[in-house]
């Protein structure tokens, strides 16, 4: 095994590996009947595909790539809203380089930076609320997306543009939560998930509370761990250990960043700014319950969508924008990224219909790349 | 923007809005410390922390910092992240 020698501690690796595989055998799982295991996180898919942890385990584990991808998520349609800004004047469209090549109807943010619209790729929200700092006489618009993990970086740059009173920066958000869809995939009669792999820098910001539910309420195991390919194979393994043992608790695998509560600056800053928006379109899952952010009234000058009526804000109804693309049932692990009839043929990385083939971290970008082919 | 990148605090900027100075791999970077202000803005001079989308996210140990880096640079993610982080002072720029 080449790609064990090169990590951080090849022998623990070797050792982690071969009790991965006896655990297994002891949990009764072969080849034709796998434990199902969901990295929900799309760092963990993209770490995992990376180092080949898919290949190294024994063909005992499946690894299900769940909704962590923001990209992946994000529906066609909030990307068209976000480009109806585009035929306004004076306005400045600000985005992370990730959601720059997302395609909706009529083209990528790239597209429309290419037809000459002023769209800028921003490291970070600080970065955008620094153009309309530099820009008073034009409107500078940020599309706010991300988990947990990015979502207190725009909450903290909405508070300091209230404090500096800065009336031309506003955010078209996108903030998403993760526990609840899980809930959601948890609540679907067909899935057969055995145990969750939970994200690492999202529970670095809510800590690792907010899974007591997976455990509590739907009885599956649930262990937060870190990026390192050493991270992923040792939370497997305690997620075996939870399952031949029978014990079903949250576990914290990545200590050294998260804690129990969570941190609680970015989680009073998130509470502050935000709420919780009644539903929120999931692209591939559809309409998830409480699962998106909005911004509370009190800064609704910061709002794009309240202040230029798009999006939520606009009374135009929100329809015929469905996937007919099967992404969800892989995101859900009910089929397999080369098992779609899309895959690398009309759907590829240069030509994405559906979102996993969005972003590097979607599932089937990921195959594309690493050799997912089978 | 998911991912993050640890970097080392080597001065504090603005202690009204928390801003310091971060050295990402070589790459100065204005971040933002208000989520790891807690134990005191100044403490952090010399402190690792893991850095997403410009901010702070967490104080790290320096073993934990060099190894993420480490497996960061061996995959290109880092460069992917200092690409970011230059683009977004072109943009800053008005490009």
């Amino acid at each position: 095994m080449q790609l064990v020698d090169e990590f951080r501690d090849a022998r623990l690796a070797k050792r982690i590996r071969a009790d991965i595989e006896e655990l297994s055998t002891k949990a009764g799982a072969d080849e034709t009947n796998p434990l199902q295991i969901m990295e929900i996180c799309g760092g963990h898919t993209h770490t995992i595909f990376r180092h080949g942890i898919d290949k190294l385990v024994p063909r005992s584990i499946e690894f299900v790539h769940g909704p962590g991808c923001p990209v992946c998520v994000l529906p066609m349609q909030r990307v068209d809203e976000f480009l109806e800004l585009a035929e306004r004047d004076s306005v400045i469209l600000t985005s992370y380089g990730d959601a720059m090549r997302v395609p909706g109807r009529n083209g990528s943010l790239q597209q429309c930076k290419a037809a000459g619209v002023d769209v800028r790729m921003v490291y970070s929200p600080s970065d955008s609320l620094e153009i309309a700092r530099k820009n008073p006489d034009k409107q500078v618009v940020f599309f706010g997306l991300g988990f947990e993990t990015t979502a207190p970086a725009t909450a903290i740059s909405i508070l300091q543009a209230a404090k500096e009173d800065i009336a031309n920066f506003s955010v078209f958000c996108n903030h998403i939560t993760v526990p609840p869809p899980i809930r959601s995939i948890l609540e679907q009669a067909d899935v057969s998930i055995d145990g969750f792999i939970g994200p690492g820098h999202v529970s670095m910001v809510i800590g690792t509370r907010p899974y007591d539910f997976i455990a509590e309420e739907f009885g599956k195991p649930v262990v937060v761990a870190g990026f390192e390919p050493l991270d992923l194979m040792q939370s497997v393994l305690m997620l075996l250990r939870q399952i031949v043992e029978g014990r079903v608790m949250v576990e914290n695998q990545y200590s050294r960043v998260v804690t129990r509560d969570g941190n609680p600056v970015s989680l009073s800053a998130l509470n502050e700014v935000f709420e919780t928006r009644p539903s929120f379109e999931w692209r591939g899952l559809g309409e998830i319950e409480s699962s998106g952010l909005r911004i509370r009234k009190q800064f609704a000058e910061f709002d794009a969508e309240e202040r230029f009526g798009i999006g939520y804000g606009s009374s135009v109804t929100r329809e015929g924008y469905r996937d007919q693309y099967p992404c969800g049932k892989v995101m859900i692990g009910k089929l397999k990224p080369f098992d779609c009839p899309h895959f690398c043929k009309d759907c590829t990385p240069e030509t994405p219909l559906g979102a996993l083939m969005v972003s590097s971290e979607g599932a089937c970008a990921a195959y594309h790349q690493y050799g997912g082919f089978q | 923007m998911c991912l993050g990148i640890p970097g080392k605090v080597i001065e504090i900027t603005d202690e009204e809005t928390n801003l310091g100075i971060a050295d990402v791999s070589g790459v100065k970077r204005t971040v933002n410390l208000t989520c790891v202000a807690g134990c005191g803005l100044q403490n952090l001079v010399g402190a690792w922390v893991l850095i997403h989308v410009g901010f702070g996210m967490a104080v790290i140990d320096e073993e934990e910092a060099r190894e993420t880096l480490r497996t960061l640079h061996e995959l290109g993610d880092a460069q992917e992240e200092l690409f970011a982080m230059l683009a977004g002072d072109q943009a800053v720029q008005g490009h």
